[in-house]
């Protein structure tokens, strides 16, 4: 069991670098839905190890409110690519104090 | 124990859930004009949708309102060690409960409020504040065709009710999954909200971009959070945590990651430190009627939602978190004071002061005071509802000024452009001075009643270094707010100087209702802080 919470954590950490250090902002989203693969990963097993059905419930919320995030992030993304030629989040720096 | 699940023939018989309709009503009858508003938007002609879309808008949440101070009377009275009103609902998934009903009403109020900003037409030449068709690259011809053809995006109102609706469940939610998919609801149509201005687009996409990528950021962690509780208390129903936490039943470790990465998610959402970098940033960036409603609504459903998660299911557990929030609270109001003091941009310099004001509610947070039975004391959750209300308030109004400070460019928020603004349009930039003192709390206002709240909850919870912390932050932020109030009445105008624009009946009924609250809930607080103290305490 011990495993497979291993191996969630190390997708979710390897997203969370993946959202840090890369430009383009399509990556940087198929990072986050890695994040949210690791977790639903971490669902699946805890349920199991638990010994009740919420976590695989949860799995399926997941997937859901993830299916309809891709929805609204590729939209922004592909406004702001239509708008600068570029999805890079670097050249994205109007907004500055 | 999994060998239960092995076949299908073995599982329990699936009941249908219960559902008090009645008890719900306010976030059905949201939910339901959301979708009716989608439907308008695919079957109505397009001349008169924008007219249609806005009145619905308006009488849905009229009527929500008023279904919810029929609620909120009619809260079931529980008997405990302290006054608790409502239930548990939907199957434990929503707890209808005093604070909850309170936050609905004023998520009602701040909503009502935002949908006649929205509405606004007259400042654009008849057209809303809202880009024509976002699908169009700025600068493109198809813009300016849209432009021509005088083309509007009516799909607000109904994203506007979809986040709305999304922020009431976030405000009641009794379980963590449900509280996931209310932040998601809240989140998606604001994420999207942001990026339709109709000047300046490229910063208002930079902004929605920057808003989507770091709140999906933050919410995950707040989910990864929620599978860390869930693997160890085995439950999500945050009365199951609660009993998981206090009798100590998993790991230590994993109790403590849990607690912190749902605070991330949780704090990302309020703006606290060190998870405020997007704040200004999308703040200044989205149409000021977005700011207005996400500073808002937010703020407030995100509140409740921490205060839930913290006070009920960590509530056995307080001693591991309550230094990290304190913490998190001092640098908060601190940063978000000093910083403030260097912004040139009025709506950057607004989402710094909501900055400092989240690390005020923290410092009532903290303090964690959850009242005794005979106390007439005001406890934390009180004393947050009624900060909300007063911030929220003012915060609309503030942001309705600056809808009307223009130059040819649409809005005009450099603060130098504000110099003289006094003499042109006393009225307006008296209100504005308003908001200032009321944000920076001085007396007569609703931010100081609100402040005082605050403090003296952090103070019965055993605070009071914190408090005093507090009051000298609001003495440096102070000087802030009355720099723009000498900049605005006692130095001449630079150049032209800004116009400044008539508004329609919309805009005036936002600033008048902002007004007479700001004052009024300074000058007679009472009522207000009565309704606030019987709201009681979350039930689980």
């Amino acid at each position: 069991m011990n495993e497979y919470i291993t191996l969630s954590l190390i997708l979710f950490t390897i997203g969370s670098v993946g959202v840090l250090v890369r430009r383009n902002a399509i990556v940087v989203f198929m990072c986050i839905e890695l994040m949210l693969n690791a977790t639903n990963l971490a669902f699946v097993s805890f349920s199991r190890q638990n010994g009740n059905l919420d976590g695989q419930v949860a799995a399926f919320f997941v997937m859901v409110v993830a299916a309809a995030e891709v929805v609204v992030g590729l939209s922004i993304i592909v406004s702001i690519y239509r708008a600068r030629r570029s999805a890079s989040v670097d050249e994205a720096s109007l907004l500055k104090s | 124990m999994i060998a239960t699940f092995s076949s299908a023939t073995d599982l329990p018989p699936i009941s249908a859930p219960d559902i008090e309709y009645s008890l719900l009503a306010p976030v059905f009858i949201i939910a339901g004009v959301a979708v009716l508003g989608v439907i308008v938007e695919a079957f109505w002609p397009r001349s008169s949708r924008f007219l249609v879309q806005a009145g619905l808008a308006v009488v849905g949440i009229v009527a929500a309102f008023a279904d919810t101070i029929w609620v909120f009377t009619d809260l079931d009275k529980l008997d405990g060690s302290r006054l608790a009103r409502g239930q548990v609902a939907a199957e434990g998934a929503l707890a209808v409960d005093g604070p909850g009903v309170f936050a609905w009403g004023i998520l009602l109020i701040f909503g009502f409020l935002s949908m006649l900003l929205f509405a606004e037409r007259r400042l654009e030449g008849g057209l809303s504040g809202f880009t024509g068709r976002a699908a169009d690259a700025p600068g493109s011809a198809s813009e300016a065709e849209a432009i021509k053809h005088r083309v509007e995006h009516t799909e607000v109102f109904p994203l506007a009710l979809f986040a709305l609706v999304g922020m009431m469940l976030f405000a009641t939610s009794n379980d963590l999954l449900t509280m996931f998919v209310a932040l998601e609801v809240l989140s998606l149509p604001l994420y999207l909200l942001c990026g339709l201005a109709r000047r300046r687009r490229l910063m208002s996409q930079e902004a929605a971009l920057k808003y989507f990528l770091l709140g999906a950021f933050s919410s995950v962690f707040f989910l990864y959070g929620i599978a860390l509780t869930y693997g160890y208390a085995g439950s999500f129903r945050l009365s199951d945590i609660d009993v998981a936490v206090t009798n100590r039943t998993g790991g230590e470790n994993m109790l403590l990651a849990a607690t912190a990465l749902m605070a991330v998610g949780l704090l990302f959402k309020i703006g606290a430190v060190p998870f405020h970098t997007w704040t200004p940033d999308v703040y200044q960036g989205a149409p000021t009627p977005v700011t207005a409603f996400m500073a808002a609504g937010t703020k407030a459903a995100a509140f409740l939602a921490l205060l839930r998660v913290f006070f009920v299911a960590f509530g056995g557990s307080s001693w591991d978190w309550r230094p990290i929030i304190v913490a998190v609270a001092i640098i908060t109001m601190f940063l978000g004071a000093v910083v403030s003091i260097s912004q040139t941009d009025v709506k950057r310099m607004l989402a710094y002061s909501s900055i400092a004001h989240a690390g005020f509610l923290l410092v009532g947070f903290v303090g964690a005071y959850a009242g005794a039975k005979d106390s007439s004391r005001i406890t934390s959750t009180s004393s947050i509802l009624f900060y909300l209300t007063v911030y929220g308030v003012s915060s609309i109004g503030a942001f309705a000024v600056v809808t009307l400070v223009r130059d040819s460019g649409g809005e005009t928020t450099h603060l130098s452009k504000w110099a003289g603004l006094g003499k042109t349009s006393p009225v307006l930039a008296g209100s504005f001075a308003l908001f200032m003192l009321s944000f920076a709390g001085i007396p007569l206002t609703g931010g100081f009643i609100g402040k005082w709240t605050v403090f003296s909850a952090a103070w019965s919870g055993g605070f009071w270094w914190l408090v005093v912390i507090g009051v000298l932050v609001s003495a440096l932020a102070a000087y802030f707010y009355v720099r723009v109030i000498v900049l605005m009445f006692f130095t001449e105008p630079v150049g032209e100087g800004p116009t400044v624009a008539v508004p329609s009946v919309l805009t005036t009924t936002v600033l008048a209702v902002a007004v007479i609250a700001t004052l009024g809930l300074g000058i007679i607080p009472g009522p207000l802080l009565d309704l606030a103290q019987h709201a009681g305490a979350f039930v689980r």
